[in-house]
């Protein structure tokens, strides 16, 4: 089962941290994550996805459904630092061509 | 469930940390992706058995015959005076020729799966039954048949037709039904693809297992499927299309023992078995994984479109502006430098989040700064851009789509300069991320095609997925009984392959392997075998009526060359089919000409051309009879009549000393094995239907006949 740590870091960036497998069963949680930070003021969002040893397709629908709702809160979603696993899936459904990931999530709103 | 990880999804290691790129990974963390990601779909080792030794042999000998005798035909013996029918038969020649490299290639790799592994315990499967407007009762003795499956389960009747009578049938009997939802209203409803890519989202089954409304499965069909499923790089397993309501003697062909049977094995040798649209179990992970990948593909070409729109839009404001607007000139000005700007990075491969998020924010500051406007004609394009925000919010119908015309109305539309401003906000965020979020911008089931299988099944193999063919008849369904539902159905199917070679050509699919690019071809080529036929008809004809002969001599340097290469042909359709009649498929191969013929033409009109495609659902009720339809199968009886003319009129000439005997002996032989194709189209003409009374074969033996990989073999969709 995948936990979420939830976190506001100094520079009022929300970064969510999923923990484990991301999939059909947790991508609402994560949705649910997404959406509250963005309602307690937060709209900028790194999703950290350092900690997440698996994610499929409705996992990515999740990270598109979150970034949906920051942008319509005038922020963005920001992915960082995937493992091998999940930058595979990324390529596979080349969903990395237009969701670009970073490197760490503090560097993520950088550029 | 049994999920195996260790091979797909590799824990990571830690890589280099100097070497970062744009993408903010590592490149050696990149090549290792690549490099598992190249892994993906490669077909796996295959034993070789004394059979296969054998089939290869004769591939050998026969790609080395036929290569040798059409290089000798193109080489030496055009009859290059009588061009235009010397030139017709060696291209049809040609044609048939790679016909053969193709189904030798296929069976190279012929994959003999035996007993299915067993099916692990606890998996979750959705059981769908797709109708339209089929017979309640017909339905629901399948959905009755599905529930019986034996294997734990949830059973759905996927009703497109939306009829009350259905829900309560078979919510009486405990099966659930599932409807379009809301979201489909007014939307374009992509027939049955649309109709699963629904109960996608109201289902959550990791498996779904899909049947037509006649194909009534048997108990132990999940059992012996669902064991494949263990590899978990398994998207598809397929099983035969197998019709009860089907004579011995087969007089439609519906039957397609060689499709389901060699050719799909040797397909799945290669990794490329094909989803055949009923009788198969398919991960929802890899269906959910073409959904997500064709989202990012729809917008990236969304975007696209709507910067150049935008591009126009702001040109025309600039180009409109009134002397007292003239302040206003350097926010356009800087505006259409960024939207420029944003085009130049998403040529140069820059994330296209990345870059509508920089683009909208200029976008708000460049606005901000604008306060003193026209109000009145901000309002009017205010109106407008409510429109174009429906875009957003429609969920088939992306700018992707979106034709060209409808944008050089936008672009063209006197807007005002604020509004000009606002339409370019709205038309990037009308394609940015505006679709996601709701499921149903996903999309898995490929809507490009009236067959909606083929194109899935493509999309999932150059996502890597693997896919099986088990030789195991599991569902016994029904055929068409008349000649106007079986020719509507094989134009439905031709139909459906010409628009994915036009739309998605698997030569081009740089994520397929090539072998797998070549099995999808081969498919499409055999499609194309209707001009080969009226070659190989006038070619005859011409010779018996006037004496033109296409070929310099017929002598024998063309007898040693030819008549060795249509032996090894011949048997090598025998060693393949190990039993399986081929006769009747090959007869429909050629026979059905005017069928394929007019798949191509119709599908480049539609696809080419923009023309609509006279699309029709196959009717499953047999028809009203009334009598032989001679109509229908028109231009197979004139080609017949015109044969037999050109032996009376061969053996005239032959008689009177007009003709040589060889050239003529060879040429009526040659007449009558036409006429010997075309006799099936009396019989299909003459069939009343299926009398039940009359020999029901055993469900379990693969009878009557199908095609030798050609057009009529394909018992799909």
């Amino acid at each position: 089962m995948t936990e979420f740590a939830v976190r506001i870091d100094g520079r009022g960036v929300g970064v969510v941290t999923p923990q484990g497998r991301l999939t059909m069963v947790s991508a609402r949680s994560l949705r649910t994550a997404v959406e509250e930070l963005v309602a307690g003021g937060a709209p900028k969002v790194v999703v950290d996805l350092s900690e997440t040893t698996f994610l499929d397709s409705s996992g990515l629908g999740a990270l598109i459904a979150g970034l949906k709702t920051c942008r319509q809160a005038g922020g963005d979603l920001r992915i960082a630092s995937p493992t091998d696993a999940v930058l595979a899936v990324l390529q596979l459904t080349n969903l990395d061509k237009v969701l670009r990931p970073r490197e760490s999530a503090e560097t993520a709103f950088d550029v | 469930m049994a999920r195996r990880e260790g091979g797909r999804h590799a824990q990571p290691s830690p890589g280099p940390a100097d070497d970062r790129d744009a993408a903010g990974v590592s490149r050696d963390q990149q090549r290792r992706v690549a490099a598992l990601v190249a892994e993906r779909g490669r077909p796996e080792r295959l034993p070789l058995t004394r059979r296969l030794l054998l089939i290869r042999i004769i591939v050998i000998l026969t790609a080395l015959l036929g290569i040798n005798y059409v290089a000798w035909r193109w080489l030496f013996s055009v009859n290059w005076p009588y061009w235009w029918i010397a030139v017709p038969l060696v291209i049809a020649e040609t044609y048939s020729l790679i016909d053969s490299l193709l189904f030798g290639m296929t069976v190279w790799r012929l994959r003999e799966r035996g007993e299915p592994p067993p099916a692990p315990e606890g998996l979750t499967v959705d059981v769908f039954i797709t109708t339209y407007n089929e017979p309640i009762e017909l339905v629901m003795t399948t959905a009755r048949a599905a529930k019986a499956i034996r294997y734990p389960h949830r059973t759905w009747v996927l009703d497109d037709g939306n009829r009350p009578e259905m829900r309560a049938a078979a919510e009486a009997e405990g099966i659930g039904v599932i409807n379009r939802s809301a979201d489909w209203v007014g939307m374009p409803r992509h027939a049955k693809a649309g109709n699963l890519n629904n109960a996608l989202l109201a289902t959550d089954g990791e498996f779904l297992m899909i049947l037509d409304a006649d194909q009534i499965p048997t108990p132990e069909i999940l059992d012996r499927t669902l064991g494949y499923f263990t590899d978990e790089q398994m998207g598809l397993v397929q099983t035969p299309q197998y019709f009860v309501n089907v004579p011995d003697h087969d007089p439609l062909g519906s039957q397609a023992p060689l499709f389901y049977g060699p050719i799909q094995q040797g397909k799945d040798g290669w990794n490329a078995a094909f989803f055949c649209g009923s009788n198969a179990v398919i991960r929802r992970e890899a269906l959910m994984q073409i959904g997500v990948s064709r989202y990012a593909h729809d917008i990236e070409v969304g975007v696209g479109k709507a910067l150049r729109t935008a591009g126009a839009v702001l040109e025309e404001a600039r180009a409109a502006l009134t002397p007292e607007d003239q302040h206003l000139a350097p926010a356009l000005d800087a505006l259409e430098y960024d939207v420029k700007k944003a085009r130049r990075e998403l040529a140069r491969g820059v994330a296209l989040f990345d870059v509508t998020y920089r683009f909208q924010r200029r976008v708000d500051d460049v606005h901000r700064q604008l306060v003193a406007a026209d109000v009145q004609a901000l309002q009017e394009d205010l109106a407008f851009i409510r429109q174009l925000e429906a875009v957003a919010e429609d969920p088939t119908d992306s700018l992707a789509d979106v034709s060209e015309s409808a944008l050089d109305t936008i672009a063209h539309r006197a807007w005002s300069p604020l509004g000009a401003i606002d339409a370019v906000r709205a038309l990037v965020d009308a394609v940015d991320v505006g679709r996601a979020g709701e499921a149903q911008p996903i999309m898995p089931m490929a809507t490009i095609s009236v067959t909606e299988d083929m194109a899935t099944c493509m999309r999932m193999h150059g996502l890597g997925w693997r896919s099986a063919y088990h030789d195991e008849v599991l569902a016994h369904g029904l055929a068409p009984e008349d000649l106007q539902t079986m020719l509507t159905q094989r134009l439905r199917w031709a139909q459906g392959t010409m628009q994915v070679l036009l739309r998605e050509n698997p030569l081009t699919q740089s994520r397929l392997r090539w072998p797998q690019r070549l099995m999808y071809f081969a498919t499409m080529w055999s499609y194309l075998s209707g001009f080969a036929a009226l070659v190989y008809l006038a070619a005859p004809i011409t010779y018996l009526m006037i004496g033109v002969l296409p070929v310099q001599a017929i002598s024998t340097d063309f007898f040693v060359r030819l008549i060795p290469f249509l032996i090894v042909n011949q048997l090598l359709f025998f060693v393949v089919a190990d039993g399986r009649p081929t006769w009747r498929g090959q007869q429909y191969s050629l026979a059905l000409f005017p069928t394929w013929i007019a798949s191509v033409t119709s599908a480049f009109g539609n696809v080419v051309l923009g023309r609509d495609l006279d699309f029709a659902v196959t009717p499953k009720t047999k028809q009203a009879d009334t009598g032989p339809r001679w109509d229908l199968v028109r231009p197979q009886l004139i080609a017949m009549g015109l044969l037999v003319l050109a032996l009376v009129v061969g053996s005239i000439r032959i008689a009177v000393g007009q003709a040589g005997p060889l050239g003529t002996i060879f040429n009526m032989v040659w007449v009558v094995f036409d006429l010997a194709i075309f006799s099936v189209i009396i019989r299909a003409a003459r069939y009343k239907g299926f009398e039940p009374a009359s020999a029901a074969p055993d469900p379990h033996e693969p009878v009557a006949a199908g095609a030798a990989g050609g057009p009529a073999s394909r018992g799909a969709a």
